[in-house]
């Protein structure tokens, strides 16, 4: 199914395209990059962020991924992403270290949405968390970092921002 | 300081407990010493609730709570001790001790809190051996000894077991209902000329005997007992009773329940004024007629009147403990008003209910069979003065509250038939007593409503309203709609329904994906509220395997995963052990994955073994072992049945009386993986010693000698409840049969996260309609629920094995789908103090600039 660039032809999203930061990002993010559009969308190699700034981790196949949930993956350095793939076929990826607790769980969590907004709960004690920015719902000043996704030839692969090397959003 | 003075209080009954308690209360500077003396063995008991003594047999569950006084140095009680005598120009009591010598209590006051003694009519044969009377735990005791072997005689004779009851006011009917509890047919003999004479009139009583006769106690109304006589027979001997019309009833045994009369011979003797009807004479403030003694409840004439109900005795005891600490409280009379449920039947009676008040007019509505509905108003037809309700009693608490006032709008609609009358709640005023029991007034629970209280059972926690029997219940939820507040039942923001509406949906409409569910009937994409309760509804609903499809992106991470997720992102596994019951082979196995592992092992709560420390990728492989030597998984993850608890039962025990390990294997073997709203724990007990703490959990059973009690809705935990008797003395097949109703109702009706205790305490009717449920399937829908718990139990298979056998659910327990060799570098532990616990490593900066 993937034997094609995924931006050469839409998927059906049921199983997914390719997606990359998500809208709603917040500005002055250094893995932030431009607006991308809502799902269904092909996804044009013009729009994708420069290769300079990133360094893309294969994650899996990305027909691995159950709707609705999310797998761990290890970065460079030692640091965890955890990516989630929705019903909708949007991925996302943010730090998999649940801040509440200190364990690599968010990856574990569900994932669901707060009046549209998707988020992820963390499994321990079920803090809700938005999957486009990271941010702790209830809780103003703690966030998780968020990761750029993309999907090549098939392959999911997360993307750690060069400039600022392993987890961070800040 | 001066030495305390001392107050003897004679009886131990539910006043003299109320007057100790009132006393030790108010007294802050301990100016009172409290000496009492009880005549029975049991320190105070709940009288009120003696019936409730059959079946469970356990005189701890009445015992009234703080009946020891816990250690309070001021307070002594003598039990088993009588008084004899009472000395009082020398202010003693005169005792006669167990060795038989006399002894003196001397007393600064004196309270006689002596209650009542059941009248016997004075009837040739009234003292043979099998009359009884229905007033202590001991006559319950002499009673049930009897009625059962009258049960093994009659039985062995082929014919019914009968008994008679002598009265059929409200305790002759309690005891008509204890006969057929303990499997006789009970005859009920009353002089009048209908049932319960004092509180019902002539229609009313017409509706209350067919109701009564229609669960098969023979009524003899308008007769009196004149002779009883001992007649030898094949099967042994029996009684023949005979009545005024000539008739004469056989039965194995008899019980007058033909009223009490003031306990007031100590009085008597010691020369102090009695009423002109008995009872120790006392003015409004208790007082006799020497200053130094007092009377209190049901042996008390307060200005020459006896009251028989505990109500006004708690009144009494507190002016007494009032006026002994210097204050000058008095009787403030009594609300004769009655309620209750008796054999099922509804039956209230309030106000001037026999319409005695001078022009009083009467309006009655009855459909000559099942109910009976009367109230009495002025002569003006404009204020409410009494009424009688038979068959159903809901409007009791409504129309009681509206006594002696106006009543808006046409009387007539007070009582007609249910769909046209008007519903009166909202009209209520603030000083009208909602909450009988406990005394509340609409006033003090719309003031709780104002002050936030959001549903019933914080009403119930803050304001008491519905914590006894319950009848009130729905017009306190009346008043909590009424007041505007939403009682909002819907899970969460992506579904407006209740957890028990979804279900219905589910089964309904056969839908099985949430992605439907939440299309046809919800918004959203779902969130971690809905998406594990529908996973558990969609669980609940079939055998399919809950990580099947899409169902397994709705578990939670226990779920999911098949085991408990600890606090470092580990995982803990416990395998079934049913009802507590290991090999060697598999506690050897276990012990070896412990080590190989490096597991911390801890023995549980519920009789398992629970192995911490297992990385997500270790699970299957500690599962394949455990598998291998025919152990399975234990849903310690799941919001589903986890353990029966159980003692080793009469197969080791010496005690024991019924195989409780037994049954505890063969209850865990047919109720795991069952998924509910929230886990479900069972106890079984193999006697009454009850070693496997059954009355702390969700079901529990605990053996008698003729088979099984059932109790429900225990738990342990934060709000620890005990099980309450759901049914006693049942067989093995009742028994599961009762438990598959029950468990199958919960499920389906309960909230999310809603454990059994609260659920119980959510259904209108409480207990009763459980048991009307579950007992008498009175919704008709018992077959059905036994219908779903055979499916579920057919279908039953190990969560593990299956994942075991399933190469794409195993591929999902890696740490890290890019590294599925890598430990997860975060995880680490520290065994230095000799017990292994997770270190946590790399706290991330979670600080946004």
């Amino acid at each position: 199914m993937f034997d094609r660039q995924p931006w050469e032809t839409p998927v059906h999203l049921t199983t997914h395209e390719t997606t990359d930061r998500p809208e709603g990002t917040p500005s002055g993010d250094p893995t932030a990059y431009p607006s991308m559009a809502p799902p269904r969308r092909v996804v044009r190699p013009g729009v994708l962020p420069p290769a300079r700034l990133h360094d893309w981790v294969a994650a899996c196949p990305v027909d691995r991924l159950v709707a609705g949930r999310g797998v761990a993956v290890l970065l460079s350095g030692g640091a965890q992403a955890a990516v989630f793939l929705l019903a909708s076929g949007m991925l996302y990826a943010v730090g998999n270290i649940d801040p509440y607790s200190g364990a690599a769980v968010m990856s574990r969590g569900l994932t669901g949405d707060r009046g549209g907004e998707p988020t992820i709960a963390s499994p321990l004690l079920k803090q809700v968390f938005s999957l486009r920015d990271g941010r702790a719902l209830d809780d103003e000043s703690v966030a998780l970092p968020v990761y750029a996704v993309r999907v090549v030839d098939g392959e999911l692969r997360v993307g750690v921002a060069r400039a600022a090397e392993g987890v961070s959003a800040a | 300081m001066t030495t305390p003075r001392t107050v003897v209080v004679i009886g131990h009954g539910m006043v003299g407990h109320r007057f100790v308690e009132a006393i030790r209360s108010r007294d802050d500077a301990d100016s009172w010493r409290v000496i009492v003396l009880a005549e029975e063995q049991d320190a105070a008991y709940d009288r009120v609730g003696l019936s409730s003594y059959i079946g469970a047999w356990d005189r701890s569950l009445l015992a009234l709570p703080g009946n020891d006084y816990d250690g309070d140095p001021h307070v002594e009680v003598r039990l088993g001790l009588r008084a004899d005598k009472i000395d009082r120009a020398g202010q003693e009591v005169v005792v006669t001790t167990a060795d038989g010598a006399e002894s003196r209590v001397g007393y600064d006051a004196l309270v006689l809190a002596t209650g009542s003694y059941p009248f016997v009519p004075p009837v040739p044969g009234h003292d043979l051996d099998r009359c009884f009377v229905y007033r202590t735990l001991d006559d319950l005791d002499g009673i049930r000894t009897a009625a059962e072997a009258a049960v093994a005689r009659a039985a062995a004779g082929g014919r019914p077991a009968t008994g008679v009851v002598v009265g059929g006011g409200l305790l002759g009917l309690e005891a008509a209902n204890a006969l057929r509890l303990l499997g006789l047919r009970p005859h009920v003999v009353e002089f009048a000329p209908r049932l319960m004479p004092l509180q019902v009139d002539v229609g009313g009583g017409a509706v209350l005997s067919r109701l009564i006769g229609d669960l098969g106690v023979d009524i003899h109304a308008g007769v009196g007992t004149a002779s009883i006589t001992a007649v030898p027979t094949d099967s042994g001997e029996v009684l023949h009773v005979g009545l005024s019309d000539e008739s004469v009833i056989e039965t194995d045994l008899l019980v007058f329940s033909a009223g009490v009369r003031p306990q007031d011979a100590l009085a008597r003797t010691a020369g102090i004024a009695v009423g002109e009807r008995g009872g120790v004479l006392t003015d409004l403030g208790c007082a006799t007629d020497d200053p130094a003694i007092w009377a209190i409840g049901e042996c008390a004439a307060i200005e020459g009147r006896c009251y028989g109900l505990v109500a006004p005795g708690y009144s009494s005891a507190e002016v007494v403990a009032d006026r002994l600490l210097g204050g000058d409280a008095t009787f403030p009379g009594a609300d004769l008003s009655t309620k209750l449920k008796l054999l099922g039947v509804d039956v209230a009676s309030f106000g001037d209910a026999m319409g005695t008040t001078p022009g009083a007019l009467e309006i009655i509505h009855s459909d000559g069979r099942g109910t009976y509905a009367k109230v009495v108003l002025s002569d003006d037809a404009r204020t409410l003065l009494g009424g009688i309700l038979v068959g159903d009693a809901t409007a009791y608490t409504t129309l009681r509250s509206f006594v002696g006032r106006e009543v808006p709008g046409d009387p007539a609609s007070l009582i007609s038939p249910a769909g046209d009358g008007v519903d009166l709640t909202g009209v209520l005023p603030d000083d009208a007593i909602v909450c009988s029991c406990n005394h509340v007034t609409k006033g003090t629970i719309c003031a709780a409503i104002a002050d936030g209280a959001c549903d019933v059972a914080e009403l119930k926690g803050c304001t008491s309203a519905g914590t006894t029997c319950g009848g009130c219940l729905p017009t306190v939820k009346k008043l909590l709609v009424d007041s505007g507040v939403e009682v909002s039942t819907a899970v969460c923001e992506h579904f407006a329904q209740s957890r028990a509406e979804l279900f219905e949906v589910v089964s309904a409409t056969g839908i099985r994906t949430f992605s439907e569910l939440v299309a046809r009937y919800g918004t959203g994409t779902g969130c971690e509220i809905c998406k594990p309760t529908v996973a558990s509804i969609l669980a609940s609903t079939s055998s399919d395997h809950i990580l099947d499809g899409e169902q397994a992106a709705l578990q939670d991470s226990n779920d999911h995963f098949l085991a408990n997720i600890q606090k470092n992102g580990t995982y803990s596994v416990v395998p079934r052990m049913p009802g507590g019951e290991v090999t060697a082979e598999q506690l050897i196995t276990i012990g070896e994955i412990a080590r190989d592992f490096d597991l911390y092992v801890k023995v549980t709560g519920g009789q398992r073994l629970d192995l911490f420390g297992a990385r997500v990728e270790q699970l299957p492989a500690i599962w394949r072992r455990l598998v291998d030597v025919g152990m399975e998984s234990g849903q310690a993850y799941g919001k589903s049945l986890r353990t029966v608890k159980s003692c080793v039962g009469s197969s080791w025990c010496r005690y024991g009386v019924q195989d409780a390990v037994g049954m505890a294997v063969s209850l865990e073997l047919r109720y795991r993986g069952l998924r509910s709203p929230h886990k479900i724990k069972f106890g079984v007990s193999g006697c009454a010693r009850e070693c496997a703490e059954a009355r702390g959990k969700d079901v529990g059973i605990i053996a008698t000698e003729h088979g099984w009690n059932l109790y429900v809705a225990g738990n342990g935990g934060q709000t620890p409840k005990h099980a309450l008797l759901l049914a006693s003395d049942v067989d093995d097949e009742m028994l599961v049969r009762y438990i598959d109703r029950y468990l199958m109702f919960y499920v389906r009706t309960a909230d999310r996260l809603q454990r059994t205790a609260p659920w119980l305490e959510s259904l209108e009717g409480g207990l009763d309609h459980l048991r009307d449920v579950v007992c008498e399937d009175s919704l008709g829908i018992a077959a059905d629920l036994e219908a779903a718990m055979a499916a579920h139990v057919g279908g039953y298979r190990d969560e593990w094995a299956a994942v075991l056998d399933d190469p794409d659910k195993l591929s999902r327990f890696v740490s890290f789908v890019n590294a599925p060799e890598e430990p997860d570098p975060t995880i680490a532990f520290d065994g230095s103090s000799g017990r292994k616990v997770p270190v946590l490593l790399g706290m991330p900066s979670t600080q946004r600039p």
